[in-house]
């Protein structure tokens, strides 16, 4: 559907966008992750055509868009701050695109009617935008550029705007639109939280290059770089040199000396240092010894109470700290305390190695 | 407890004072409005209904007999040209000032900063001195005359000055600036997304121009379009001194009638009937920019 090829963006000295390349599928939802100045934004306003790649190619359903002008491009966007024309109404606003492509007044009527119903906005056809609320813009702002039919709709930060609340609604509708509706969506966001969410795939960007692309639960689970693992959810992120690489199990240490096994599979060809990524979910905690390929003692440094679950900070002989998350059932609450000795099991399967940058 | 609850505030007689305040801080410009404004309107509705004797003296006797005259075709087609000079003008300077206004308001701040300086840099200098600068650059021997003759663009002197052509340069020169400063204003608020969403839908360049950019900064075209127009029409001076005396304007008729003709309650008329013209322009303006702002 989208090919992006070697695409470069500079602005002056800064390289917004570095040499990325990426395939979204037809249909996909896909989204650009990253912090703030990662170039996802860029790399969106190339797609729309309101930026050109200082090199590469950009090919939308096969066809070169590369230096092609904005308003030829069978594209839609849905901007960050909407940009709902403020002197017409919701339903001028909405039958714009149309109107550009000299759609018939009735087939265009009809169209508008079904969109103003797919999104929920009947009765609201004749304010003007500044009439509405935060929430009715943003779907006036989706209702207008998916009504031309595009090929595949671009959505920059659509919902940074809304409440938290109101931002969990809107992003389950725009899940059901998109699966509705069958367009390929290209989603911006710095919210890995909303990128797991509602994403098929998710193209992770830091510093203007791309670091991973692949489905939420690969991203998830088998980052693979430290940035991803580190951006993406929460993590414990520890330096780890190779002590030994026999057979299907690498043996490293981390910074104060605790030793692990992992899956050698995992561990880079060639590099002696990386970092090993442990989801605090994964960390099992217990006050008997656990059955898992690296058991060690531990002292509960500190316990964080917040409410379904318990943050616990365990340290190892040597200093090594490690975040756990346990769920807060009563059983376990009564067993351990702050100061407490436990056992503290990792299972080789949960500790992924990402290079180090 | 020293609570002091916001409606002890609304409730005591202070809460007045705010109304009061205003009035004072207006009553300056109130004063300088009915003595110099509302006054010298009154005498001149007074005087446009009076005759005046031999010497010119204006004899408090009704009659309609100046307004009879201010439709007599001779100063209707002055009139006319008037409107004619000043609407030209007014085309020009939208027409030049618009894209200026525009570029300006894409510039980063700083530079646009410094840009707006140089389109106000001329109001440094008096509006006079400017205008007889214009006059030594228009003249057969002048500057541009000159330029073209050396440059072998011209096989003669060029007349320009006192030439309609020389008035209009000098309308246009002096009124621009009123075209760009509103014009701008409007266009710095524009957001530049809502462009970009016009290019998005399918808008090009002219479609996005005519559908979203002058519909959004239509507040500073009409407020530019008064700007230069009402005044165009009633300029005397430039029209005067650039255009010379054979093509007179309105102003420079109503001029005319007060310091060398002498027939005040002649003038006054004229002026009267120019006043409520405007009026209806303006009436009529601000309601085009409400029917498409509301």
């Amino acid at each position: 559907m989208i090919e992006i090829q070697g695409v470069t963006k500079r602005f002056g000295e800064f390289t917004a966008v570095n040499d990325v390349s990426l395939h979204i599928k037809a249909g996909e939802f896909i989204t650009l992750l990253g912090p703030s100045g990662c170039g996802k934004t860029t790399l969106l306003r190339m797609l729309s055509g309101f930026e050109t790649p200082d090199a590469g190619l950009i090919r939308i359903a096969g066809e070169d868009v590369t230096r092609l002008a904005p308003y030829r491009r069978n594209v839609n966007q849905v901007f960050q701050s909407y940009a709902l024309f403020p002197h017409m109404t919701v339903r001028e606003n909405i039958g714009f695109g149309l109107r550009m492509q000299k759609v018939a007044a009735a087939e265009s009527a009809r169209r508008i009617d079904e969109v103003v119903a797919l999104v929920a906005l009947q009765g609201f056809e004749d304010r003007k935008p500044g009439q509405l609320s935060g929430g009715q813009r943003q779907r006036v702002a989706l209702a207008r550029a998916i009504v031309p039919r595009p090929s595949v709709l671009l959505l920059d930060e659509p919902l940074s705007a809304l409440d938290a609340k109101l931002r969990g609604q809107m992003q389950l509708e725009l899940k059901r639109l998109q699966k509705h509706l069958g367009i390929t969506f290209v989603f911006v966001t710095h919210d890995q939280e909303e990128a797991l969410t509602m994403s098929d795939r998710i193209a992770v960007f830091n510093h203007g290059r791309l670091e991973q692309l692949g489905t939420t639960t690969e991203i998830y689970h088998q980052p693979r770089t430290a940035f991803v693992a580190d951006f993406i959810g929460e993590t414990n992120l520890l330096p780890a040199d190779l002590i030994d690489l026999t057979g299907a199990t690498a043996r490293v240490r981390l910074e104060g000396g605790l030793e692990l096994n992992v899956n050698a599979a995992q561990w880079p060809a060639g590099l002696r240092r990386a970092s090993i990524s442990i989801r605090p979910e994964k960390v099992h905690v217990s006050k008997q010894r656990v059955a898992c390929e690296n058991v060690f003692e531990a002292r509960v440094a500190v316990e964080l109470f917040q409410g379904v679950l318990d943050r616990l900070v365990l340290e190892f002989t040597g200093g090594t700290r490690l975040t756990a998350v346990v769920a807060n059932e009563s059983a376990l609450l009564e067993a351990i305390h702050e100061g407490d000795r436990v056992w503290c099991g990792l299972h080789a399967d949960d500790l992924v190695v990402v290079r180090t940058e | 407890m020293q609570a002091l609850p916001s409606t002890s505030l609304t409730d005591s007689p202070h809460a007045l004072r705010p109304r009061v305040w205003g009035w004072v801080l207006l009553a300056p410009m109130l004063a300088w409005l009915v003595l110099f404004v509302l006054v010298p309107m009154a005498i001149l509705l007074v005087y446009s209904f009076c005759t005046r004797d031999d010497l010119g003296r204006v004899v408090f006797e009704f009659t309609f007999e100046n307004y009879q005259r201010v439709f007599d075709p001779i100063y209707l087609r002055i009139l006319g040209r008037s409107i004619g000079y000043a609407a030209l003008t007014t085309g020009i300077c939208l027409l030049m000032g618009y894209p200026v206004a525009w570029f300006i308001a894409r510039q980063r701040e700083n530079v646009r900063n410094w840009l707006l300086l140089l389109v106000m840099i001329p109001f440094w200098t008096s509006f006079l001195i400017r205008t007889y600068a214009w006059m030594t650059i228009l003249k057969g021997n002048g500057l541009l005359s000159g330029l073209l003759l050396s440059a072998g663009v011209i096989p003669a002197p060029l007349e320009i000055l006192y030439t309609p052509a020389a008035a209009i340069i000098g309308l246009v020169y002096a009124y621009l600036p009123f075209m760009i400063l509103p014009i701008y204003g409007s266009a710095e608020k524009l957001d530049n997304a809502l462009v970009e969403a016009a290019h998005d839908l399918g808008a090009g360049p002219v479609r996005a121009f005519s559908e979203v950019i002058v519909p959004l900064t239509w507040p500073g075209i009409a407020a530019g379009i008064l700007l230069v127009f009402v005044p165009a029409i009633g300029m005397f001076a430039i029209t005067d001194l650039m255009g010379g005396a054979r093509v007179p304007m309105i102003g420079n008729v109503i001029h005319n009638q007060f310091i060398k003709a002498g027939n005040q309650p002649f003038g006054a008329a004229l002026g009267i009937i120019f006043t409520l013209m405007f009026v209806v322009a303006y009436t009529l303006a601000q309601r085009r920019g409400r029917s498409s702002h509301p």
